[in-house]
């Protein structure tokens, strides 16, 4: 499809993540995966007390530290440094995975290669082959949190749909991911496949289905 | 007298043997035993089995004990890191073996095996390559894979504070690891920033009661370096 047959607006990163960040209310015990879903943190007003988790044991996680405040014990699971917010603390690596592996954190939000429109994702490795394949914590996080959101763009770089019929990929999990948001749509999975809930401005359903290889629903 | 801490590397890496089992606490660089690590290298077993959330980043630690041939297989969730250059060659020249873990099931294993539990259902990689080969049972009408626990011959671990019983507290996030490898180890070595009087650790702050500690060595470093 030309892009010029259309015109459209698609979301910006920032975008994406603060429509995240809005659909989270207070109370949530949440985790941020790696990469851009980190950025949701820092559309949540601080107010709005939500309660993000690092799988290396901390929970309570405040912004960034300023860099002449950068305390040297105190990382997430992406290896940065961060602060703990009043209330915050910590504990070990089997607990903090309890807190994952035993359904406790209300939602989790993942980065993905693709998604199935049966709630399957793969967000690991991208053959079966891979030289060094390096699952992390994503495997528990999907299949252990109470919800699972994506946060990923719509097509790869060059065009090809990443919400699929059926994942191509190594999967990370099975029917755990119940909401997507791309630079282009905001995504329910619901029991009869994905359910366009919101659409970027100025993009048509067809525009939509035409960059998404399984079928896509509308509401009601 | 109960004496647990120890005057010296050589004393704290005694008697390590070939093949054995190595739980490596830390994740990143923060929490991590390094300076026991170095102390394993000059000991000088070989044939290790070493289980840690990373598999080491340039040549140094882990990736120097790697390079030096001493490590037979690694259990890990990432063996991506930073510079991982020492791992991906030897992986990719068949020298040596791999195991890749959820970071949750290696965490759990851990515990278990100090729990006295050998084995354990999880939902965690079912339906994926992780659960090819593994007994699978349906239990409320959810899907489980059965895991096997992690027992270490040796532990190191890097603590905060310790007294002579052994009794550990950690620093932030820090912690990570260390109590599960502690309590998973047969052989449970610790290196220490501070040492305190008997009495002086408040017993409701003591995160590792010294039952699961074997050895300590006071190694007061400061503070992790950048990654």
């Amino acid at each position: 499809m030309s892009e010029a047959a259309t015109m459209f607006k698609p979301y910006s990163r920032p975008q994406m993540a603060k429509l995240a960040a809005d659909d989270i209310p207070e109370g949530w015990y949440v985790n941020l995966g790696i990469g851009i879903p980190t950025a949701i943190a820092d559309h949540v007003p601080l107010d709005r007390e939500v309660i993000f988790h690092s799988e290396n044991g901390v929970l309570g996680m405040g912004p960034a530290p300023e860099k002449d405040k950068i305390e040297p014990w105190l990382i997430n699971a992406g290896k940065q440094y961060v602060t703990l917010r009043a209330g915050g603390s910590i504990c070990h690596h089997a607990d903090s995975f309890s807190m994952i592996r035993g359904g406790h954190l209300d939602l989790c939000v993942l980065g993905a290669f693709q998604v199935a429109d049966n709630g399957d994702i793969a967000n690991w490795a991208t053959s079966e082959n891979d030289t060094a394949p390096a699952v992390g914590g994503a495997m528990d996080l999907a299949a252990g949190a109470k919800r699972l959101w994506v946060l990923m763009d719509h097509t790869t770089k060059d065009g090809t749909p990443k919400l699929v019929n059926k994942c191509s990929y190594p999967l990370t999990a099975q029917r755990c991911v119940k909401r997507v948001y791309t630079n282009l749509a905001v995504i329910d999975v619901a029991d009869i496949g994905f359910v366009v809930r919101q659409m970027s401005p100025g993009l048509s359903f067809e525009d939509l289905q035409a960059r998404t290889e399984a079928k896509l629903h509308l509401p009601g | 007298m109960i004496n647990k801490i120890v005057r010296s590397m050589a004393d704290a890496m005694a008697g390590i043997k070939d093949g054995s089992t190595v739980l490596l606490a830390g994740f990143g660089s923060v929490g991590q035993p390094n300076q026991l690590i170095e102390g394993l290298i000059e000991q000088g077993a070989r044939e290790l089995t070493v289980a840690a959330n990373n598999a080491g980043s340039g040549h140094v630690g882990l990736a120097r004990l790697m390079e030096l041939g001493r490590v037979r297989k690694i259990i890990c969730s990432f063996p991506r890191s930073s510079d991982p250059v020492v791992f991906e060659t030897l992986y990719r020249s068949g020298q040596i073996e791999l195991e890749i873990v959820p970071q949750g099931t290696i965490a759990e294993r851990m515990r278990a095996a100090g729990a006295g539990i050998p084995q354990f259902f999880t939902a965690t990689g079912v339906g994926t390559k992780m659960a090819v080969g593994k007994e699978h049972r349906e239990i409320d009408g959810r899907t489980y894979i059965l895991e096997n626990a992690l027992k270490g011959d040796v532990g190191l671990v890097e603590a905060w504070e310790a007294d002579r019983w052994g009794n550990l507290t950690y620093k932030l996030a820090g912690r990570n690891f260390n109590p599960v490898v502690a309590m998973a180890s047969e052989l449970s070595i610790v290196q220490t920033q501070h040492v305190r009087e008997l009495g002086e650790l408040d017993p409701d702050h003591i995160v590792t009661p010294g039952i699961f500690v074997d050895r300590v060595l006071h190694v007061p470093y400061g503070d992790p370096g950048s990654f």
